[in-house]
């Protein structure tokens, strides 16, 4: 085949970068050359567009380990503990194919984790979907579900979180993020820089097929009308298989036969191979005769762009091959010495005894592209004013009772029964509270996690919008008692090549940067999905927090059900009566313009830290922070999980009764407290500068607001409970 | 007293199983699915999992397994064996106990607590029990369990079932059968009374601070009974 322009524009190049490629190599690459060029260079490998703006991400901390760069973050849980997660975006193969799309993305997440030799202890995905009324929503969350339970469940390892959106503007581009957290001792973490002369490359794992061919290709790119065509380019999992590679290597990791080790993901062999020989600053030898192939006549273009999943790539000390086979015999895979390091510098590969590729390293990552693309600033809009009229007719039980039940507040039960949350015996949390947590096995210490993101917000003002992401995770690992660490971030915007898309992603990181530095709370690890956009309609801008916190003491672990009658409930944080944006504005007053609530870093640290406070000395029995849908949607939750009522009185305020219950102002909690603890629980909040509200007292099975308005928690319960599953069957 | 756990290629329960018999006193061991003979052992496990992929029926290749053979034979001498979820799929492949365990009735993998009763304590599982109402944990996709009508009169009249799935006062209806097994039936012994097979995982039940502490009872009762 002819390699021109046109083909290099097939491969996802652009005319400037096939230019750039002949002219670093002072000759026109060979089609296997190209392929590589155009696995390297796209977007979610190269980073190309996004690069210069997450340089401006705080990555360090005393607590971490490892930032971004490798194949995940690591952070520092002491007692020579770490943990190593991240999170990776699986969206444009699971609209494709929602059951493999899903299941692979769990199954790379977790391979970038036991490849730095941790076991995976928990899994959290963020699904994102259409409208409910829109005719592929079912489907796709189904098989979504459906991938994800698959792979999870058969590895062993429990989904201990999640959370799922709907909203039109993902009707035709869907988000599938997984994130995965494993446990590793200090001193034996493993990293994928290649070290030393003429040691064995290793390839472990399934056989090379053809499937997943240019798949992060095809994650760079946006969708048309012809995206069926792409199901060849979706990735088939094999989660037995990755269930013995992952025992398979852990076993070779306890010994010191390794040097460097990296999982073929996105672009596979291609990316893994160079990745480790670069890191390294070396060259890599790989005789292609020597990959297990699952199909015949693979060619070396084919044999190099396949994303055939569970396979690792291993630079091993010389004299352990043996020793190393033994393992992977017994755990029956495959397992071939395919090449070398060398000192070229260059990634050099041979076929049929005929070298068929050579190219520089440096050329493939450091020359690799970087783009300062235009980006448009998104002013902050006007405040609306919501006119008393607007307000007349409405009733607020009626309120209640739509939003308990509206699908982006509703119970994900329906979702979460169907992933394995208790295997591995450490669940202490399960989802559908503010943070999973699982313990550390054989310890006292508890590990939190939690996924977030709050798309209109973002749309609304990205700035804005970063910085909220930041502090609802923050609040979400506080409320369970856990003090937050670090986090990962999926960044899922629309085309960097359109100004309004890029201007949301440069102020969406912006804004999680400038919370993470303040709230000390730094990004570990992270990925970036472009071009989720089909035709010319993008995603709202949907960047994705996963959170990660530390409980040294477990059994001080707080849960949102509210405990016994008798308590006082209390609201922690100044609620000023922020609507615009909030559940209630858009779908109880149809108004989707003004900006989101604004973000008051000072008061997050404060009051978070205030409420750790509390409950390091035992006084809140149970905790759940302000989110969608304001106070009332909170307290409802808690008096449903905990089957108890509430006698509700409004605190005397300037706020109506709207303002108070459902506006959505950052920085808030609401807790249950004894009665008897109230003097020294308020003392400790005024010492401290927190505002509070004393909104009611837990009694009987009903909530009811100033004595008037009351609702059976049953009633509300099976509003909350029953909408998703209904919707599904 | 000793126990074995077989781990087999897709195994994920296994560890749960160890550290469960550890914690109540039993001197466990892990044993490999290609090892040919079983050490001595009082108590076999075959844990939960996907063994072999669960890729042609749940449990058919591992039933096939080298030490299946030792295990076989083993609870043909009278040998306790207690097949949990994966495992009791794999006991129904071998045979040893009655009937099959289809995929679930809405063909959506479950994981949730459920009640089940106790039928007949006249085993060394569930002997000296004080309770009969227990709260366990399941997580399955293939835990229907279904058998004939012969099969079914069979096992009513050897006393074969084990538990049956009910709601909290030990009532056994519909409503309560989390996966359309055939009378909710959850577990079901061999003839001898020396094989169980169920569903629930009460090595998950084995904490306060997890799920709960009905696992713990059958454990350490177990241990009593096998003394």
């Amino acid at each position: 085949m002819q390699v021109n322009e046109k083909l290099a524009v097939e491969h996802g190049l652009k005319v400037e970068e096939y230019k750039l490629i002949c002219k670093l190599l002072k000759r026109t690459p060979n089609l296997t050359e190209l392929g590589i060029f155009s696995a390297m260079w796209n977007e979610h490998c190269s980073y190309k567009s996004s690069r210069l703006h997450l340089k401006k991400l705080p990555t360090k901390g005393k607590k971490v380990i490892q930032g971004p760069g490798e194949n995940a973050g690591v952070i520092d849980i002491e007692d020579g503990d770490a943990i190593v997660f991240k999170i990776e975006s699986h969206n444009h193969p699971s609209f494709i194919e929602p059951y493999q799309g899903a299941a692979t993305g769990v199954g790379g997440i977790m391979r970038d984790v036991f490849t730095m030799g941790a076991r995976p202890i928990a899994n959290l995905n963020s699904i994102h979907f259409g409208s409910t009324q829109h005719k592929k929503t079912k489907n796709l969350l189904r098989g979504v579900v459906h991938g994800i339970g698959g792979y999870g469940n058969c590895m062993g390892v429990p989904t201990i979180g999640g959370q799922t959106c709907f909203d039109r503007s993902y009707n035709g581009n869907i988000l599938v993020n997984a994130m995965t957290l494993g446990l590793v001792k200090k001193n034996k973490i493993f990293y994928s820089k290649a070290a030393g002369l003429n040691k064995p490359v290793i390839y472990v794992g399934s056989k090379t097929g053809r499937d997943g061919i240019h798949g992060a290709s095809m994650a760079s790119a946006s969708f048309d009308d012809k995206i069926e065509e792409k199901k060849p380019t979706v990735q088939v999992g094999d989660p037995f298989t990755e269930k013995l590679l992952l025992e398979a290597c852990l076993e070779l990791m306890a010994g010191d036969s390794i040097i460097a080790i990296q999982d073929m993901g996105a672009a596979g062999l291609t990316s893994s191979s160079i990745e480790m020989a670069s890191k390294g600053k070396l060259g890599i030898e790989i005789n292609l005769d020597k990959v297990p192939c699952r199909e015949t006549k693979m060619t070396p273009y084919e044999i190099m762009l396949s994303e055939s999943q569970e396979r690792m790539l291993i630079v091993l000390e010389n004299g352990k091959e043996n020793l190393a086979k033994k393992i992977f015999d017994k755990w029956g895979l495959d397992f071939a010495v395919i090449g070398k390091t060398t000192n070229t510098k260059n990634i050099e590969l041979f076929f049929n005894s005929e070298q068929v590729a050579k190219i520089p390293i440096n050329i493939l990552v450091e020359n690799s592209p970087m783009y300062d693309r235009k980006w448009k600033k998104t002013k902050l809009p006007k405040k609306n004013k919501i006119q008393k009229k607007d307000l007349k007719n409405l009733k607020i039980l009626d309120i209640l009772k739509k939003m308990i039940s509206n699908p982006n507040v509703c119970s994900k039960k329906w979702i979460w029964e169907q992933y394995d949350h208790t295997v591995m015996g450490d669940t202490i949390q399960k989802p559908g509270g503010n943070s999973g947590v699982v313990r550390v096995h054989g310890t006292n210490k508890a590990v939190a996690a939690a996924v977030d993101s709050s798309a209109v917000y973002c749309w609304a003002h990205p700035l804005t919008g970063g910085k909220q992401i930041v502090c609802e995770s923050w609040r979400n690992l506080i409320s369970v008692g856990a003090k937050p660490v670090a986090i990962t971030n999926c960044l899922n915007f629309g085309s960097p090549e359109k100004e309004e898309n890029m201007g949301e992603f440069v102020e969406c990181v912006e804004g999680i940067g400038e919370a993470s530095k303040y709230l000390a709370f730094p990004v570990v690890s992270g990925n970036v999905s472009f071009y989720n956009q089909t035709k010319e309609i993008g995603i709202k801008p949907t960047p994705v927090i996963g959170g990660v916190g530390l409980i040294k003491d477990y059994t001080k672990m707080i849960t949102m059900n509210f405990k016994s009658e008798g308590n006082l409930v209390l609201v922690i944080g100044k609620t000023e009566g922020h609507l615009d944006q909030s559940l209630f504005a858009r779908t109880i007053l149809d108004e989707k313009n003004g900006p989101p609530p604004e973000i008051n870093l000072f008061n997050e640290k404060n009051n978070g830290e205030t409420i750790l406070k509390l409950i390091e000395d035992n006084y809140i029995k149970s905790a759940h922070d302000v989110s969608l849908g304001g106070i009332l949607m909170g307290v409802s939750k808690m008096c449903i999980e905990g089957n108890i009522g509430i006698e509700i009185k409004k605190p005397n305020s300037l706020l109506n009764e709207f303002e108070y219950f459902f506006s959505e102002d950052q920085g808030r909690y609401i807790i249950e407290i004894s009665k008897s603890d109230i003097k020294k629980v308020t003392s400790i909040l005024e010492k401290n500068a927190v505002h509070y509200d004393e909104i009611g007292i837990l009694v009987g099975k009903s909530v009811s607001f100033n004595e008037k308005t009351i609702v059976p928690v049953d009633e509300l319960k099976s509003y909350n409970n029953n909408w998703l599953k209904d919707y599904m069957r | 007293m000793k126990s074995s756990v077989i781990t087999f290629p897709g195994s994920n329960c296994d560890r749960d199983m160890d550290v469960a018999l550890k914690k109540f006193g039993f001197k466990n061991k892990m044993i490999w699915h290609n090892d040919n003979e079983l050490p001595k052992s009082d108590l076999v496990v075959l844990p939960g999992g996907f063994s072999y992929g669960d890729y042609l029926r749940c449990g058919s290749v591992a039933s096939k397994s080298k030490i299946m053979q030792s295990v076989i034979n083993f609870a043909k001498s009278g040998g306790l064996v207690m097949g949990i979820c994966n495992g009791f799929q794999i006991l129904v492949e071998t045979g040893l106990v009655p009937g099959v365990l289809l995929r679930n009735k809405y063909l959506e993998f479950i994981c949730k607590n459920v009640f089940v009763k106790i039928d007949n304590k006249d085993n060394p599982y569930f002997k000296n029990l004080e309770k009969d109402i227990f709260e366990l944990h399941i997580a399955h996709n293939e835990g229907n369990y279904f058998c004939t009508e012969d099969q079914l009169k069979e096992i009513k009249d050897n006393n074969q079932v084990a538990i049956y799935y009910c709601n909290n006062d030990g009532k056994i209806e519909e409503e309560f059968n989390p996966n359309g097994s055939i009378k909710n039936i959850a577990g079901i012994l061999n003839k001898e009374k020396n094989v169980l097979g169920m569903m629930p995982h009460p090595e998950r039940m084995i904490d306060s601070c997890l799920s709960g502490e009905d696992g713990s009872l059958f454990f350490k009762n177990l241990l009593n009974n096998i003394k």
